[in-house]
């Protein structure tokens, strides 16, 4: 009887509060930006021709056809598509509901597959190569999402990582060096995690025992890698090229059955051994921050220190060995720059990589799946750079190299927007 | 404070004491009045804040001889018979590091090997040619800090900033200080826009300016690089080089000191920003805004202080100083044309000069004459001894981390903490009395 009254008195309230969703405009505002962009690519710049994608590998044992696009037709579909779905997006947000997220994602198929097409028409060889492309990209990801990986351990316990660019450095250098001395691949990886984790334990050490700023600390990291390792560089591996700094790289290890599946196969089961531990990683990582009692503990250190230490959560040992996890995990990353795809170490190899994972952990707001789904995206765009700079590419390169970075400023303000990570990062906890 | 009653609650607030209502307020100096500027000056070396930042430089300084003595060749022949004659390997340490240093003093602030004192000196402007834009862009990003934000744009503000201040440099023709006016003007709107975006994205759609900033590094980067291989924009005409043309005479800063030294007008400019960031930062309201946002940003807002706006602000202006090092090298380092690596990494240096300086304008000051020395002491180092440039990162970064945590470095000295009278009956308790 009571609970009926309570519910009828309530009822009236209902509509008053689903008119307080907060709507966004940026989605259609970031739609009608990129597809007013899209336009003037597609069409004022179009020259028409045809763009061939090529989908099967040439060793594949399952041949498919070549896909063969007109490009004014394309041109014309995927603008259209665009501006239907800038429009439908509008709707949506005139009334008060939000714009699901795979209307995002159509929408950037669609701009991928009218901009490929479209570059593609323009070039002095019109086939894109599509496994190459993807297969290509997922290599140029791996050390992203490591890092991104270790950002996401990290911040998520409590601790700023901004050593990423450190971790990665560290373990390419070492991997380098203990692979080319005791001519195992596999030992270089392990060194490589080591050579991460004593990054972090300076971290670690720094932010939690001494209460150091962590973001001064992780920038001081970077320097003081980078420092060391082109020192040494320099100094000894240079002049020992033969001795210290020829390692063996690892095999592609094609797994059967799986790498012969048309397109999926070549792009995810005929990578390295790194590759495959890329996998784990990231599955592990999932798994274990949101299923299981290590990831309860690990964020509540990281949300809220305080409570955690009340309900006996070690704070300081928590926040230290996650950190240091989390430079292994980098480490490892590191280690793909000379095992999986250079081959030797050189200075400055990691080139902002430890970076742009930072960037992927934030994009992809602290969560592990979304964190290596940034990450992908920074590395297809990398790598679609390279396939468009191969076929030659109608516009200068350069803006090829900018498109992704620019791409990224649209999405995180667009359709990302105000991002909120682990409450307690980057506050030392001080037990009173 | 309460227990006055309504007598004059402001003035008790004011002075903070326990002062009788019915005296007069300015009393011949009452002792809680806040020390004077000097007197923290002098409790701050008592407590040891100076000589932990004096010892920092010392531990940096050892790791990097270590580092220095051991990968030194003739050390390592020495040691090869060590235990036959150690004298010699010890010698050999005292000679690869000695050298080293000594070569990194001559070529940072005097050497002796020169005739003349005039002659003697000339390292010393060279340490300050090479810290005017690590002040400049330290500034910028310690101002940053100080609202709350991370500013690892400076090296795309610096190139738009080169960029937009070499070609006004180079293409026109305006008299002698308008067209260097114009051309310093150019580069720190270029700057300050560039920064701007990222501060504008914050404040209307709440985008992280981390993100923001490290990827309008990159399309500077590439944007610069696709101007200077243009014909028409940025490069040099008939040549295929991605460089510009040399600088028209009429933009380039004067030298201050006279056509034998490299320090130039820039370095004023870099000590006028100096005093107009402590100005705005200390003396303004602009400033106070900036610091209440860096401090919290929601108590701030309920105060009343356009948040975003404040972040707009900070970026602009953060930019402007990072413009302004930018600005430096194109008209006062490198005039004879400059090509995509003119930032030469000072984006980044700046952010550990903010950090050295503790965000404060005259920190930044000191850490980046500090960190010019060591640029300017690396290079002469490498030159005299071969010992890579690269040493010059890790001393820098090692100081940093040790004046960041001082009981690390007075575990290491075994200094008393300040303050720390209660130290001597620790240890009988800990050891004997174990919970659980």
């Amino acid at each position: 009887m009571t609970t009926a009254t309570q519910h009828n008195a309530a009822a009236p309230q209902e509509p008053a509060l689903a008119r307080t969703v907060v709507v966004s405009w940026k989605a259609p505002i970031a739609f009608g930006v990129i597809t007013v962009l899209a336009a003037i690519l597609f069409l004022v710049a179009g020259q028409g021709g045809e763009a061939v994608f090529r989908i099967s590998a040439a060793g594949d044992a399952l041949q498919l056809p070549e896909i063969v696009l007109d490009a004014t037709v394309v041109a014309w579909t995927s603008t259209i598509l665009l501006l239907a779905i800038t429009v439908a997006s509008a709707l949506l947000v005139r009334s008060e509901r939000k714009v699901p997220v795979w209307l995002m994602a159509v929408f950037a198929v669609v701009f991928l597959i009218g901009f490929l097409t479209w570059a593609a028409a323009g070039a002095r060889t019109n086939v894109i190569p599509v496994a190459g492309l993807l297969a290509g990209a997922l290599s140029l990801s791996v050390p992203l999402i490591f890092g991104s990986l270790s950002g996401v351990i990290s911040e998520r316990v409590g601790v700023i990582n901004i050593a990423i660019e450190g971790q990665l450095l560290a373990g390419a250098f070492t991997s380098a060096v203990v692979a080319t001395a005791t001519g195992n691949p596999y030992a270089g990886l392990l060194a490589a995690g080591v050579a991460g984790v004593l990054v972090s334990f300076v971290l670690a050490a720094f932010a939690i025992k001494y209460f150091v700023d962590q973001v001064i600390v992780g920038v001081v990291l970077n320097v003081l890698v980078l420092g060391l390792t082109s020192f040494f560089f320099s100094q000894v591996l240079a002049p020992n090229a033969t001795t210290l700094n020829s390692p063996p790289r690892f095999e592609r290890i094609p797994i059967p059955i799986l790498s012969e599946i048309p397109l999926i196969g070549p792009t995810f089961f005929r990578q390295t051994i790194i590759v495959y531990l890329m996998y784990v990683a990231v599955a592990a990582v999932y798994i274990g921050l949101f299923h299981t009692k290590w990831g309860l503990r690990l964020r509540a250190v990281g949300e809220h220190p305080q409570a955690a230490d009340t309900v006996g959560i070690n704070v300081t040992g928590t926040r230290f060995w996650n950190v240091s996890l989390a430079g292994a995990i980098a480490g490892l990353g590191g280690a793909f720059f000379t095992l999986g795809s250079v081959g030797a170490f050189n200075k400055e190899m990691t080139a902002g990589a430890g970076f742009i994972a930072l960037a992927a952990v934030i994009f992809g707001q602290w969560d592990p799946i979304k964190a290596t789904l940034a990450a992908l995206l920074f590395g297809f765009a990398s790598n679609l750079q390279n396939t468009l700079g191969v076929i030659g590419s109608p516009v200068p390169s350069e803006f090829m190299l900018m498109l992704p970075y620019v791409v990224t400023i649209f999405a995180v303000a667009g359709l990302v927007g105000k991002v909120r990570g682990p409450a307690a990062a980057g506050k030392p906890y001080i037990k009173a | 404070m309460s227990a006055q009653g309504p007598s004059d609650p402001d003035v008790a607030v004011e002075t903070g004491s326990q002062v009788p209502p019915a005296e007069p307020v300015r009393r011949a100096e009452p002792e809680p009045e806040p020390e004077s500027r000097w007197h923290r000056a002098l409790r701050e070396v008592a407590t040891g804040n100076a000589i932990i930042s004096v010892l920092a430089v010392v531990l940096a300084l050892i790791v990097g001889a270590i580092m220095i003595a051991f990968t030194d060749e003739r050390v390592q022949a020495a040691s090869g018979y060590f235990f036959a004659r150690p004298g010699d390997t010890f010698v050999a340490i005292w000679e690869s590091v000695s050298g080293a240093y000594s070569a990194f003093f001559q070529g940072s602030i005097y050497n002796f090997r020169r005739p003349d004192f005039a002659a003697g000196i000339r390292p010393l402007t060279e340490t300050l040619t090479f810290a005017t834009p690590l002040i400049a862009a330290g500034l910028g990003v310690a101002l940053a800090f100080r609202v709350g934000m991370f500013n690892i744009g400076g090296r795309g503000q610096m190139l738009m900033a080169s960029a937009a201040a070499g070609w006004v440099a180079f293409s026109f023709d305006l008299p002698f200080g308008v067209h260097m006016f114009v051309a310093l003007l150019a580069g720190l709107l270029a700057g300050a826009l560039w920064a701007g975006i990222a501060g504008l994205l914050k404040a209307r759609t709440g985008a992280h300016e981390v993100i923001v900033t490290i990827m309008l590094n990159y399309v500077a980067l590439y944007l610069v690089t696709w101007m200077l291989r243009t014909p028409g924009l940025l490069q040099a005409p008939g040549s295929n080089n991605p460089k510009t043309p040399p600088m028209k005479d009429t933009a380039i800063f004067p030298a201050i000191l006279g056509d034998g030294y490299n320090l130039h007008f820039g370095f004023l400019l870099a000590i006028a920003s100096v005093v107009l960031v402590w100005w705005i930062l200390d003396r303004s309201s602009l400033g106070f805004q900036f610091r209440a946002v860096g401090e919290n940003p929601n108590a701030a807002r309920v105060a009343g202080i356009n948040v975003k706006a404040m972040y707009v602000y900070a970026m602009l202006i953060s930019g402007a100083l990072i413009g302004l090092a930018g600005v430096s090298q194109v008209l006062g380092t490198v005039t004879t044309g400059f090509s995509s690596g003119i930032d030469a990494g000072i984006g980044f240096d700046a952010i550990t000069v903010a950090l050295l300086g503790r965000s404060t304008p005259w920190g930044v000051l000191a850490a980046g004459i500090l960190f010019g020395a060591f640029k300017a002491g690396g290079f002469a180092m490498q030159a005299a001894e071969g010992v890579p440039i690269d040493i010059v990162l890790v001393v820098q970064s090692l100081i940093v981390l040790f004046i960041a945590a001082p009981p690390l470095v007075r575990a290491i000295f075994r200094l008393p903490a300040p303050g720390s009278a209660s130290r001597r009956p620790r240890p009988n308790v800990t050891k004997e009395v174990e919970p659980k």
